[in-house]
Protein backbone atom coordinates (compact mmCIF):
# COMPACT_ATOMS: atom_id res chain seq x y z
CA UNK A 1 0.00 0.00 0.00
CA UNK A 2 1.39 3.32 -0.96
CA UNK A 3 0.58 6.58 0.62
CA UNK A 4 1.81 9.83 -0.36
CA UNK A 5 1.44 12.87 1.71
CA UNK A 6 1.72 16.41 0.67
CA UNK A 7 2.39 18.88 3.17
CA UNK A 8 1.77 22.17 1.11
CA UNK A 9 -0.85 21.04 -0.04
CA UNK A 10 -3.12 22.62 2.20
CA UNK A 11 -5.97 19.70 2.22
CA UNK A 12 -5.36 18.58 6.47
CA UNK A 13 -3.10 15.55 6.28
CA UNK A 14 -6.22 12.92 7.67
CA UNK A 15 -8.22 13.73 5.17
CA UNK A 16 -5.02 12.96 2.39
CA UNK A 17 -5.06 9.57 4.08
CA UNK A 18 -8.70 8.96 4.09
CA UNK A 19 -9.03 9.90 0.56
CA UNK A 20 -6.55 8.02 -0.69
CA UNK A 21 -7.29 4.52 1.41
CA UNK A 22 -10.70 5.07 -0.04
CA UNK A 23 -9.35 5.31 -4.02
CA UNK A 24 -7.76 2.19 -3.13
CA UNK A 25 -10.66 0.59 -2.02
CA UNK A 26 -13.17 1.52 -4.53
CA UNK A 27 -10.66 0.16 -7.70
CA UNK A 28 -10.22 -3.09 -5.37
CA UNK A 29 -6.33 -2.94 -4.79
CA UNK A 30 -7.00 -3.12 -1.36
CA UNK A 31 -9.74 -5.89 -0.75
CA UNK A 32 -12.20 -6.39 1.31
CA UNK A 33 -11.04 -8.32 4.94
CA UNK A 34 -7.16 -6.68 3.53
CA UNK A 35 -6.00 -6.08 7.19
CA UNK A 36 -4.91 -2.61 7.71
CA UNK A 37 -1.95 -0.98 9.18
CA UNK A 38 -2.39 0.23 13.11
CA UNK A 39 -3.58 3.35 13.78
CA UNK A 40 0.01 3.84 15.47
CA UNK A 41 2.20 1.66 12.65
CA UNK A 42 0.50 3.87 10.37
CA UNK A 43 1.15 7.07 11.82
CA UNK A 44 5.25 5.82 12.35
CA UNK A 45 5.96 5.48 8.88
CA UNK A 46 4.19 8.45 7.59
CA UNK A 47 5.48 10.28 10.27
CA UNK A 48 2.05 12.13 11.48
CA UNK A 49 0.91 12.24 14.66
CA UNK A 50 -1.83 9.24 15.99
CA UNK A 51 -4.41 11.67 16.24
CA UNK A 52 -4.18 11.93 12.31
CA UNK A 53 -4.24 8.62 11.60
CA UNK A 54 -7.00 7.71 13.66
CA UNK A 55 -9.40 10.49 12.29
CA UNK A 56 -8.63 9.28 8.83
CA UNK A 57 -9.65 5.60 9.92
CA UNK A 58 -12.91 7.15 12.06
CA UNK A 59 -13.79 8.75 8.79
CA UNK A 60 -13.38 5.39 6.47
CA UNK A 61 -15.30 3.44 9.26
CA UNK A 62 -18.36 6.29 9.73
CA UNK A 63 -18.76 6.27 5.51
CA UNK A 64 -19.01 2.26 5.63
CA UNK A 65 -14.96 1.53 3.56
CA UNK A 66 -13.48 -0.24 6.72
CA UNK A 67 -14.59 -2.05 9.75
CA UNK A 68 -13.05 -2.34 12.94
CA UNK A 69 -12.75 -5.43 14.92
CA UNK A 70 -12.03 -4.45 18.43
CA UNK A 71 -8.66 -5.54 20.18
CA UNK A 72 -7.91 -6.87 16.21
CA UNK A 73 -7.69 -4.03 14.35
CA UNK A 74 -9.28 -2.34 10.63
CA UNK A 75 -10.27 -4.51 8.15
CA UNK A 76 -11.33 -3.59 4.81
CA UNK A 77 -15.57 -3.53 4.98
CA UNK A 78 -17.19 -5.84 1.72
CA UNK A 79 -18.63 -2.86 -0.11
CA UNK A 80 -20.38 -2.60 -3.52
CA UNK A 81 -18.07 -1.47 -5.95
CA UNK A 82 -20.75 -0.22 -8.20
CA UNK A 83 -22.26 2.25 -5.62
CA UNK A 84 -19.04 3.54 -4.08
CA UNK A 85 -18.58 4.74 -8.23
CA UNK A 86 -21.31 5.79 -8.51
CA UNK A 87 -20.78 8.04 -5.91
CA UNK A 88 -17.71 9.52 -7.22
CA UNK A 89 -19.47 9.95 -10.60
CA UNK A 90 -21.92 11.76 -8.73
CA UNK A 91 -19.37 14.13 -7.23
CA UNK A 92 -17.52 14.91 -10.49
CA UNK A 93 -20.53 15.50 -12.03
CA UNK A 94 -21.99 18.56 -9.21
CA UNK A 95 -18.53 19.95 -9.79
CA UNK A 96 -18.53 19.80 -13.52
CA UNK A 97 -21.85 21.52 -13.56
CA UNK A 98 -20.82 24.40 -11.30
CA UNK A 99 -18.31 24.68 -14.34
CA UNK A 100 -20.69 24.34 -16.67
CA UNK A 101 -22.56 27.54 -15.16
CA UNK A 102 -19.42 29.69 -14.66
CA UNK A 103 -19.16 28.89 -18.88
CA UNK A 104 -22.85 29.87 -19.46
CA UNK A 105 -22.40 33.27 -17.45
CA UNK A 106 -19.24 34.05 -19.23
CA UNK A 107 -20.15 32.81 -22.85
CA UNK A 108 -17.44 29.96 -22.85
CA UNK A 109 -18.10 27.63 -25.66
CA UNK A 110 -18.05 23.89 -24.89
CA UNK A 111 -14.87 23.51 -27.26
CA UNK A 112 -13.31 25.66 -25.00
CA UNK A 113 -13.95 23.95 -21.83
CA UNK A 114 -12.84 20.47 -24.05
CA UNK A 115 -9.58 21.98 -24.72
CA UNK A 116 -9.31 23.06 -21.36
CA UNK A 117 -10.00 19.46 -19.51
CA UNK A 118 -7.26 18.21 -21.68
CA UNK A 119 -4.78 20.70 -20.76
CA UNK A 120 -5.41 20.70 -16.89
CA UNK A 121 -5.16 16.90 -17.61
CA UNK A 122 -2.03 17.14 -19.06
CA UNK A 123 -0.34 19.45 -16.73
CA UNK A 124 -1.35 17.02 -14.28
CA UNK A 125 0.49 14.14 -15.81
CA UNK A 126 3.57 15.97 -16.24
CA UNK B 1 -6.05 4.58 32.48
CA UNK B 2 -7.46 7.88 30.45
CA UNK B 3 -4.85 10.07 31.37
CA UNK B 4 -1.54 9.58 31.82
CA UNK B 5 -0.47 13.02 33.02
CA UNK B 6 -2.86 15.84 34.78
CA UNK B 7 -1.80 19.30 35.82
CA UNK B 8 -4.64 20.91 37.80
CA UNK B 9 -4.07 24.61 39.16
CA UNK B 10 -0.49 24.81 39.11
CA UNK B 11 0.82 28.01 41.09
CA UNK B 12 4.39 28.86 42.10
CA UNK B 13 5.61 32.41 42.59
CA UNK B 14 8.98 33.73 42.30
CA UNK B 15 10.39 37.21 42.72
CA UNK B 16 10.30 38.01 38.93
CA UNK B 17 7.94 34.92 37.45
CA UNK B 18 4.92 33.27 38.62
CA UNK B 19 3.27 30.44 37.34
CA UNK B 20 -0.68 31.22 37.10
CA UNK B 21 -3.30 28.27 37.32
CA UNK B 22 -1.61 25.91 34.71
CA UNK B 23 -3.96 23.18 33.76
CA UNK B 24 -3.97 20.53 30.98
CA UNK B 25 -4.23 17.21 30.47
CA UNK B 26 -1.96 14.39 28.55
CA UNK B 27 -4.20 11.52 27.49
CA UNK B 28 -2.41 8.34 27.54
CA UNK B 29 -1.25 6.87 24.60
CA UNK B 30 -0.34 10.43 23.25
CA UNK B 31 2.54 12.82 22.31
CA UNK B 32 2.06 16.37 23.66
CA UNK B 33 4.22 18.94 22.53
CA UNK B 34 4.67 22.22 24.87
CA UNK B 35 5.47 25.00 23.43
CA UNK B 36 6.54 29.02 24.78
CA UNK B 37 8.80 31.58 24.79
CA UNK B 38 11.93 30.85 26.51
CA UNK B 39 11.31 31.85 29.92
CA UNK B 40 7.85 31.53 29.47
CA UNK B 41 7.13 28.41 32.18
CA UNK B 42 8.00 25.29 30.33
CA UNK B 43 11.00 24.21 32.58
CA UNK B 44 9.28 25.13 35.90
CA UNK B 45 6.24 23.18 35.01
CA UNK B 46 7.97 20.22 33.95
CA UNK B 47 10.26 20.82 37.48
CA UNK B 48 7.18 20.62 39.22
CA UNK B 49 5.57 17.72 37.59
CA UNK B 50 8.69 15.92 38.40
CA UNK B 51 9.24 17.15 42.09
CA UNK B 52 12.57 18.93 41.67
CA UNK B 53 10.36 22.36 42.53
CA UNK B 54 7.65 21.55 45.19
CA UNK B 55 6.64 24.54 47.50
CA UNK B 56 3.97 25.09 44.70
CA UNK B 57 -0.07 25.13 44.92
CA UNK B 58 -2.15 22.75 42.88
CA UNK B 59 -2.43 19.01 41.95
CA UNK B 60 -0.40 16.78 39.57
CA UNK B 61 -1.19 13.36 38.94
CA UNK B 62 0.92 10.83 37.07
CA UNK B 63 -0.75 7.55 35.77
CA UNK B 64 -3.42 8.38 38.00
CA UNK B 65 -1.34 8.75 41.11
CA UNK B 66 -0.22 11.79 43.35
CA UNK B 67 3.02 13.06 42.29
CA UNK B 68 4.19 13.98 45.88
CA UNK B 69 3.06 11.27 47.62
CA UNK B 70 3.90 8.74 45.08
CA UNK B 71 7.63 9.79 43.99
CA UNK B 72 9.32 6.20 44.32
CA UNK B 73 6.67 4.62 41.80
CA UNK B 74 6.40 7.19 39.53
CA UNK B 75 10.08 8.07 38.86
CA UNK B 76 10.37 4.42 38.33
CA UNK B 77 7.90 4.69 35.47
CA UNK B 78 9.08 7.90 33.99
CA UNK B 79 12.16 8.94 31.86
CA UNK B 80 13.53 12.38 31.87
CA UNK B 81 15.55 14.06 29.33
CA UNK B 82 16.71 18.07 31.25
CA UNK B 83 17.64 20.93 29.02
CA UNK B 84 21.01 21.51 31.22
CA UNK B 85 23.24 17.73 30.75
CA UNK B 86 23.39 15.97 34.53
CA UNK B 87 25.75 13.85 34.02
CA UNK B 88 29.32 13.72 35.23
CA UNK B 89 32.10 15.14 32.47
CA UNK B 90 34.28 12.20 33.79
CA UNK B 91 32.10 8.94 33.27
CA UNK B 92 31.58 7.36 30.32
CA UNK B 93 28.43 5.28 29.21
CA UNK B 94 29.29 2.31 30.45
CA UNK B 95 29.71 3.78 34.00
CA UNK B 96 26.04 5.41 33.49
CA UNK B 97 25.28 2.12 32.50
CA UNK B 98 26.53 0.38 36.04
CA UNK B 99 24.73 3.28 38.15
CA UNK B 100 21.18 3.44 36.68
CA UNK B 101 21.00 -0.62 36.87
CA UNK B 102 21.45 0.12 40.40
CA UNK B 103 18.75 2.70 40.77
CA UNK B 104 16.16 1.44 38.35
CA UNK B 105 15.01 -1.76 39.06
CA UNK B 106 13.46 -2.25 35.24
CA UNK B 107 17.12 -0.98 33.79
CA UNK B 108 17.23 -2.76 30.61
CA UNK B 109 20.98 -3.46 29.60
CA UNK B 110 20.76 -4.80 27.08
CA UNK B 111 18.48 -2.01 25.52
CA UNK B 112 20.65 0.79 26.66
CA UNK B 113 23.71 -0.60 24.36
CA UNK B 114 21.23 -1.06 21.55
CA UNK B 115 20.21 2.46 21.60
CA UNK B 116 24.61 3.58 21.87
CA UNK B 117 25.00 1.12 18.84
CA UNK B 118 22.17 3.13 17.07
CA UNK B 119 23.60 6.62 17.92
CA UNK B 120 26.93 5.52 17.77
CA UNK B 121 28.13 6.67 21.23
CA UNK B 122 31.44 4.75 22.54
CA UNK B 123 31.08 2.95 25.51
CA UNK B 124 34.38 3.59 26.78
CA UNK B 125 34.51 7.54 26.01
CA UNK B 126 34.63 9.92 28.80
CA UNK B 127 31.52 12.41 28.68
CA UNK B 128 33.37 15.28 28.11
CA UNK B 129 35.10 14.38 24.80
CA UNK B 130 30.96 13.90 23.55
CA UNK B 131 29.32 16.98 21.13
CA UNK B 132 26.57 18.21 22.09
CA UNK B 133 24.57 16.28 20.15
CA UNK B 134 26.21 12.68 21.18
CA UNK B 135 25.51 14.39 24.72
CA UNK B 136 21.86 14.50 24.06
CA UNK B 137 21.29 11.36 22.57
CA UNK B 138 23.34 10.05 25.44
CA UNK B 139 20.83 11.18 27.98
CA UNK B 140 17.70 10.06 25.17
CA UNK B 141 18.99 6.65 25.65
CA UNK B 142 19.46 6.90 29.51
CA UNK B 143 15.51 8.30 29.43
CA UNK B 144 14.12 5.07 27.35
CA UNK B 145 16.21 1.90 28.71
CA UNK B 146 14.25 1.42 32.06
CA UNK B 147 11.15 0.97 30.05
CA UNK B 148 9.38 4.13 31.39
CA UNK B 149 5.35 4.36 30.65
CA UNK B 150 5.62 8.65 30.00
CA UNK B 151 8.97 10.22 28.91
CA UNK B 152 8.88 14.11 29.79
CA UNK B 153 11.33 15.65 27.53
CA UNK B 154 13.05 19.43 27.80
CA UNK B 155 14.06 20.36 24.87
CA UNK B 156 15.31 16.98 23.70
CA UNK B 157 16.45 17.64 20.03
CA UNK B 158 18.27 21.25 20.91
CA UNK B 159 21.67 21.04 19.28
CA UNK B 160 21.12 18.15 17.32
CA UNK B 161 21.59 18.49 13.55
CA UNK B 162 18.45 17.87 11.07
CA UNK B 163 19.36 13.89 10.39
CA UNK B 164 19.93 13.08 14.50
CA UNK B 165 16.67 14.90 14.81
CA UNK B 166 15.06 12.83 12.37
CA UNK B 167 16.39 9.81 14.29
CA UNK B 168 15.25 10.75 17.32
CA UNK B 169 12.05 11.62 16.32
CA UNK B 170 11.37 8.43 14.84
CA UNK B 171 12.54 6.94 18.43
CA UNK B 172 9.82 8.75 19.93
CA UNK B 173 7.06 7.72 17.39
CA UNK B 174 8.76 3.65 17.94
CA UNK B 175 7.96 4.88 22.03
CA UNK B 176 4.79 4.92 21.56
CA UNK B 177 3.95 1.91 19.47
CA UNK B 178 2.86 0.86 22.51
CA UNK B 179 -0.38 2.34 23.82
CA UNK B 180 0.46 2.42 26.97
CA UNK B 181 3.57 4.64 26.32
CA UNK B 182 3.30 8.48 26.08
CA UNK B 183 5.30 11.28 25.68
CA UNK B 184 5.66 15.03 26.92
CA UNK B 185 8.38 17.45 25.00
CA UNK B 186 8.85 20.78 25.39
CA UNK B 187 10.34 22.14 22.01
CA UNK B 188 11.14 25.01 19.62
CA UNK B 189 11.65 22.55 16.86
CA UNK B 190 8.18 23.67 15.92
CA UNK B 191 7.97 21.43 12.37
CA UNK B 192 8.80 18.30 14.58
CA UNK B 193 5.93 18.45 16.52
CA UNK B 194 3.72 19.46 13.80
CA UNK B 195 4.47 16.16 12.55
CA UNK B 196 4.65 13.81 15.41
CA UNK B 197 2.04 15.64 18.20
CA UNK B 198 -0.72 14.94 19.35
CA UNK B 199 -1.72 17.32 21.31
CA UNK B 200 -0.38 21.02 21.90
CA UNK B 201 -0.03 23.54 24.56
CA UNK B 202 0.90 26.51 24.89
CA UNK B 203 2.50 28.81 27.40
CA UNK B 204 2.88 32.07 27.62
CA UNK B 205 4.20 34.39 30.81
CA UNK B 206 3.43 31.46 32.97
CA UNK B 207 0.17 31.02 32.04
CA UNK B 208 -1.61 28.43 29.46
CA UNK B 209 -2.96 30.37 26.59
CA UNK B 210 -3.86 27.06 24.30
CA UNK B 211 -3.93 23.37 24.92
CA UNK B 212 -5.44 21.92 21.95
CA UNK B 213 -4.69 18.85 19.43
CA UNK B 214 -2.30 19.98 16.82
CA UNK B 215 -4.73 18.48 13.85
CA UNK B 216 -7.66 20.84 15.34
CA UNK B 217 -4.70 23.99 15.17
CA UNK B 218 -3.28 23.04 12.13
CA UNK B 219 -6.89 22.16 10.11
CA UNK B 220 -9.14 24.99 11.45
CA UNK B 221 -7.07 28.11 12.47
CA UNK B 222 -5.27 29.97 9.23
CA UNK B 223 -3.48 33.74 8.76
CA UNK B 224 -5.27 35.94 7.16
CA UNK B 225 -3.32 39.18 5.63
CA UNK B 226 -5.26 42.06 4.58
CA UNK B 227 -5.61 45.54 4.09
CA UNK B 228 -6.86 47.87 6.40
CA UNK B 229 -9.88 49.22 4.42
CA UNK B 230 -10.49 44.95 4.24
CA UNK B 231 -9.67 44.72 8.15
CA UNK B 232 -12.24 47.46 9.42
CA UNK B 233 -14.86 44.72 7.69
CA UNK B 234 -14.22 41.86 9.42
CA UNK B 235 -16.17 41.60 12.91
CA UNK B 236 -13.12 41.34 16.29
CA UNK B 237 -15.37 38.38 16.77
CA UNK B 238 -14.23 36.29 14.43
CA UNK B 239 -10.34 36.67 14.62
CA UNK B 240 -8.55 35.93 17.89
CA UNK B 241 -5.80 38.34 17.60
CA UNK B 242 -4.44 40.88 15.03
CA UNK B 243 -1.29 42.42 13.90
CA UNK B 244 -0.57 45.88 11.98
CA UNK B 245 2.29 45.48 10.31
CA UNK B 246 4.11 47.81 7.46
CA UNK B 247 2.00 47.42 4.45
CA UNK B 248 -1.00 44.76 5.83
CA UNK B 249 -2.62 43.54 8.69
CA UNK B 250 -1.99 39.90 9.71
CA UNK B 251 -5.41 37.96 11.76
CA UNK B 252 -5.30 34.96 13.50
CA UNK B 253 -8.47 33.04 12.99
CA UNK B 254 -9.61 29.69 14.77
CA UNK B 255 -12.33 28.76 11.85
CA UNK B 256 -11.02 28.90 8.38
CA UNK B 257 -14.17 27.13 6.90
CA UNK B 258 -16.61 29.85 8.07
CA UNK B 259 -14.24 32.46 7.97
CA UNK B 260 -14.33 31.58 4.32
CA UNK B 261 -18.19 31.88 4.08
CA UNK B 262 -18.29 34.87 5.24
CA UNK B 263 -15.49 37.01 3.97
CA UNK B 264 -14.23 36.34 0.69
CA UNK B 265 -11.69 39.07 -0.61
CA UNK B 266 -8.89 38.14 2.00
CA UNK B 267 -5.26 36.24 1.63
CA UNK B 268 -6.06 32.59 3.78
CA UNK B 269 -2.83 31.24 4.03
CA UNK B 270 -1.91 27.72 5.98
CA UNK B 271 -0.73 28.41 9.69
CA UNK B 272 2.27 27.19 11.26
CA UNK B 273 3.21 26.40 14.69
CA UNK B 274 6.02 29.52 14.43
CA UNK B 275 2.97 31.49 12.99
CA UNK B 276 0.79 30.52 15.94
CA UNK B 277 3.23 31.90 18.41
CA UNK B 278 4.60 34.90 17.08
CA UNK B 279 0.68 36.28 16.71
CA UNK B 280 -0.69 34.90 19.46
CA UNK B 281 2.46 36.91 22.07
CA UNK B 282 2.97 39.86 19.66
CA UNK B 283 -0.72 40.44 18.16
CA UNK B 284 -3.16 42.49 19.79
CA UNK B 285 -6.92 42.18 20.45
Amino acid sequence: MEIIISNSSGVPIYEQIKDQIKAKIITGELAANFMLPSIRLLAKDLHCSVITTKNAYEELEKEGFIKSVPAKGFYVARINQELAKEEQLTKMENLISEALKIAKIHQISITEIKEMIDIINEENES
Amino acid sequence: MKNILEVKNLNKKYADFTLKNVSFTLPTGMIMGFIGENGAGKTTTIKAILNIITDYTGEINIMGLNNKTNDQKIKENIGVVLDDMFFPEVLKAQDINQIMKSIYTSWDEELFQNYLKQFNLPLKKAIKTFSKGMRKKLEIATALAHHPQLLILDEPTSGLDPVARAEVIEIFQNFIQNEKCSILLSSHQTTDLEHIADYITFINKGQIILSATCDEILNHYAIVRCTAAEFKKIKPEDYLKYRQEKYNYELLITNKKSFKQKYTTEVIDKITLDDLMVLMIKGVK
